[in-house]
């Protein structure tokens, strides 16, 4: 079984006097034990509102959330807020993408390490104290006695990342998710915050669901990647298929747009046309279709499902990129 | 953080230097004078210009300043001519100075007990009808004068609640000690008199307390608005913590600074209301010295009083300045 299976989630905003949107359109997707799932795609595509819906962080009121997250076989959404509560941070971890505003700025960031100790693993001050030295020190903070009476301000981005993460994996839950973790870093450090990841994930066995909209963060890290698109998942590969043949022309797009190294001099960066604000509505046909270079007229007429192509991939387009055999690619 | 601090109670020696010698020109250019107040409108030019003399005012006004600074800086800041006549002015500001503070402490102690968690409460349902009740309601408190809410309670709730209306405490024969009777009355252990003294001071109090409340209330509410949409607040419900915890530790903990800086300054609404509060409650304090001072041009009286009103609120403000660096450690470590 696995251990984290999204079926259909849904989620709508509704406000008084304001069209419903729809931020997170059926959308499904499984995680195994230890495995991890990338969800890719732009600004605005759904992917974080879904992370938190996981988390049972959408506000109440105005976010209509349909489907079921199961945990374990438990469906996270027909909990109360009190089951919920007691399973954050002890069963599911999260780390977000602005690690100094992720922090809050008045209180040391021992008692943000020990707070989450003392809450699920009942661990006395003192002997919680203990555990998060060694926290900080398993997350690579130098120093770590030190950085205990620190305040956020006092540490470096990276550091504060590092303190978010050992925050996130204190109560070793067996599900981590990281929204956008390197988006606020410099790239140097991106790197190593990636590195530790991978390794602690893989040294506690934790299933880690990577939101990113950077496809390098994906082919470092992720087993499988489900490509998100106005609220929808378009595309679901494994890893290395996914990078070697994109079907869908958003995947091919996006994959395209990466300014590469080996490109001649002077060529051009070939993003992707227009934004999200061109999307057409999935009921009228394809949202991706006014942008996509390989649009058909059934495309905004008709809406396409989502369709087993095989090799584990699933694919939700009338018209996909035609998998080339010969093409090397390297990311 | 010390060198700070004297550097602001060093720049309040010389704002207490301005303000004297604003006011002082300022009260004599207020028409009439200590001596028509004195001796009436029906006096013989002989004797009001005896009693001119004898009090020093026809001396030039820079004269009379210097002789005042002079007096001054040995504790003398002359003789009371109207509030009480041939008491010293330093007497009366220590006679009535604790009346006020008691007044005005326990008003912002009002203010803030319910200010602050009404505001938290109205904060976490904004948009709902606690929301807009209390937000109607503090509207309300700061549009109604101090006066009117003052007789209301007086005339109406007091003969309800059958609380005194009239003095700081009732001829039972208290020990004094501080010139604070509900503190006297805790030192000395005669809890009968600290009751009679806070029966005494609740009905002003409430008068006095409507519009800082309604202050701190709306500064909170807008303060923690703010806070709940922090990604810590994120963070710490990702942590799974308690309702309580978050509350406490990740959201009041940093809406304070706002509310705290409010407060400081509700220190100068405080003592203008607190004029207003004892003389429709005849409480013998600062506030109803100033009214009668100012009614009998006591100039000695008022300039005492206003200069020591000025103290309290750059010392009250100076603390709350400070306060800052406890709540906050970026201001720390600057």
């Amino acid at each position: 079984m696995a251990l984290l299976e999204v079926r259909d989630l849904t989620v709508v905003f509704e406000r008084k006097g304001e069209q419903p949107f729809t931020a997170v359109d059926h959308v499904s997707f499984d995680v195994e034990p230890g495995q991890t799932v990338g969800l890719v795609g732009e600004s605005g595509c759904g992917k974080s509102v879904t992370s938190l819906a996981v988390m049972g962080l959408l506000p109440r009121r105005g976010a209509r959330i349909g489907g079921t997250v199961n945990y374990e076989g438990v469906n996270l959404l027909a909990l109360s807020d009190r089951e919920m509560r007691d399973r954050r941070g002890r069963d599911l971890g999260m780390v977000f993408q602005d690690p100094l505003s992720s922090l809050n700025p008045v209180i040391p960031i021992g008692v943000q390490v020990t707070e989450v100790l003392e809450r699920h693993r009942d661990m006395p001050r003192k002997k919680a104290m203990v555990e998060a030295e060694d926290l900080l020190d398993k997350v690579g903070i130098p120093d770590p006695r030190r950085r205990l009476s620190e305040y956020p301000h006092q540490l470096s981005g990276g550091m504060r990342q590092r303190a978010l993460i050992a925050i996130a994996l204190a109560c070793r839950p067996r599900l981590l998710i990281a929204d956008e973790p390197t988006t606020a870093l410099d790239v140097t450090i991106q790197a190593q915050i990636l590195a530790l990841l991978k390794e602690l994930v893989q040294d506690m066995g934790t299933a880690l669901v990577m939101i990113t909209h950077d496809l390098g963060v994906v082919a470092g890290l992720c087993d499988e990647v489900n490509v998100l698109y106005g609220g929808r998942v378009v595309e679901k590969a494994q890893r290395h298929e996914l990078f070697a043949q994109p079907r869908h022309p958003y995947t091919h797009g996006l994959l395209n747009s990466i300014p590469r190294l080996d490109a001649p001099r002077g060529e051009k960066l070939s993003p992707i046309r227009g934004s999200v604000a061109d999307n057409i509505p999935w009921e009228q046909g394809c949202a991706f279709a006014p942008r996509c270079p390989n649009a058909l007229d059934v495309c905004v007429q008709r809406t396409p499902e989502q369709e087993d192509v095989g090799g584990g991939r699933l694919l939700r387009c009338h018209n996909p990129v035609q998998p080339v055999v010969t093409e090397e690619v390297s990311v | 953080m010390l060198r700070y601090t004297i550097r602001r109670l060093i720049q309040l020696v010389g704002v207490v230097l301005v303000l004297s010698l604003l006011l002082f020109a300022w009260l004599r250019a207020l028409p009439g004078g200590p001596v028509s107040a004195l001796l009436g409108e029906r006096a013989t030019p002989e004797s009001r210009e005896a009693l001119t003399k004898q009090l020093g005012l026809d001396q030039p006004i820079f004269v009379q300043y210097v002789k005042f600074l002079g007096r001054a800086l040995s504790g003398d800041f002359g003789v009371s001519t109207g509030v009480q006549p041939g008491d010293s002015a330093m007497e009366i500001f220590l006679q009535r100075f604790p009346a006020t503070i008691e007044l005005s402490f326990l008003a912002i102690v009002i203010a803030v007990a319910l200010g602050i968690p009404l505001g938290y409460l109205a904060a976490k349902r904004r948009g709902g009808w606690f929301d807009n009740l209390s937000v109607a309601g503090s509207l309300i408190g700061v549009a109604v004068p101090v006066f009117f809410l003052a007789y209301v309670l007086k005339d109406v709730l007091s003969a309800a609640l059958g609380l005194p209306t009239q003095g700081r405490q009732d001829a039972i024969g208290a020990t004094r000690v501080t010139g604070f009777f509900v503190v006297d009355g805790v030192i000395t252990q005669e809890w009968d008199a600290a009751l009679n003294a806070l029966e005494h001071l609740i009905l002003p109090a409430i008068a006095l307390s409507t519009i800082p409340f309604a202050v701190v209330f709306r500064i909170t509410r807008a303060a923690v608005l703010d806070v709940l949409n922090e990604d810590f607040v994120r963070t710490a419900e990702s942590k799974g913590l308690t309702s309580p915890v978050i509350r406490r530790r990740h959201v009041l903990r940093n809406a304070m600074l706002p509310v705290v800086t409010t407060i400081g300054l509700q220190t100068g609404a405080l003592l203008a209301g607190a004029v207003l509060t004892e003389k429709v409650f005849s409480l013998p304090g600062v506030g109803q010295a100033l009214a009668i001072g100012f009614e009998r041009r006591d100039y000695p009286v008022l300039l005492l009083l206003i200069i020591m009103a000025t103290v309290v609120y750059v010392v009250v403000n100076l603390l709350v300045d400070l306060s800052y660096a406890f709540i906050d450690p970026r201001i720390r470590t600057r």
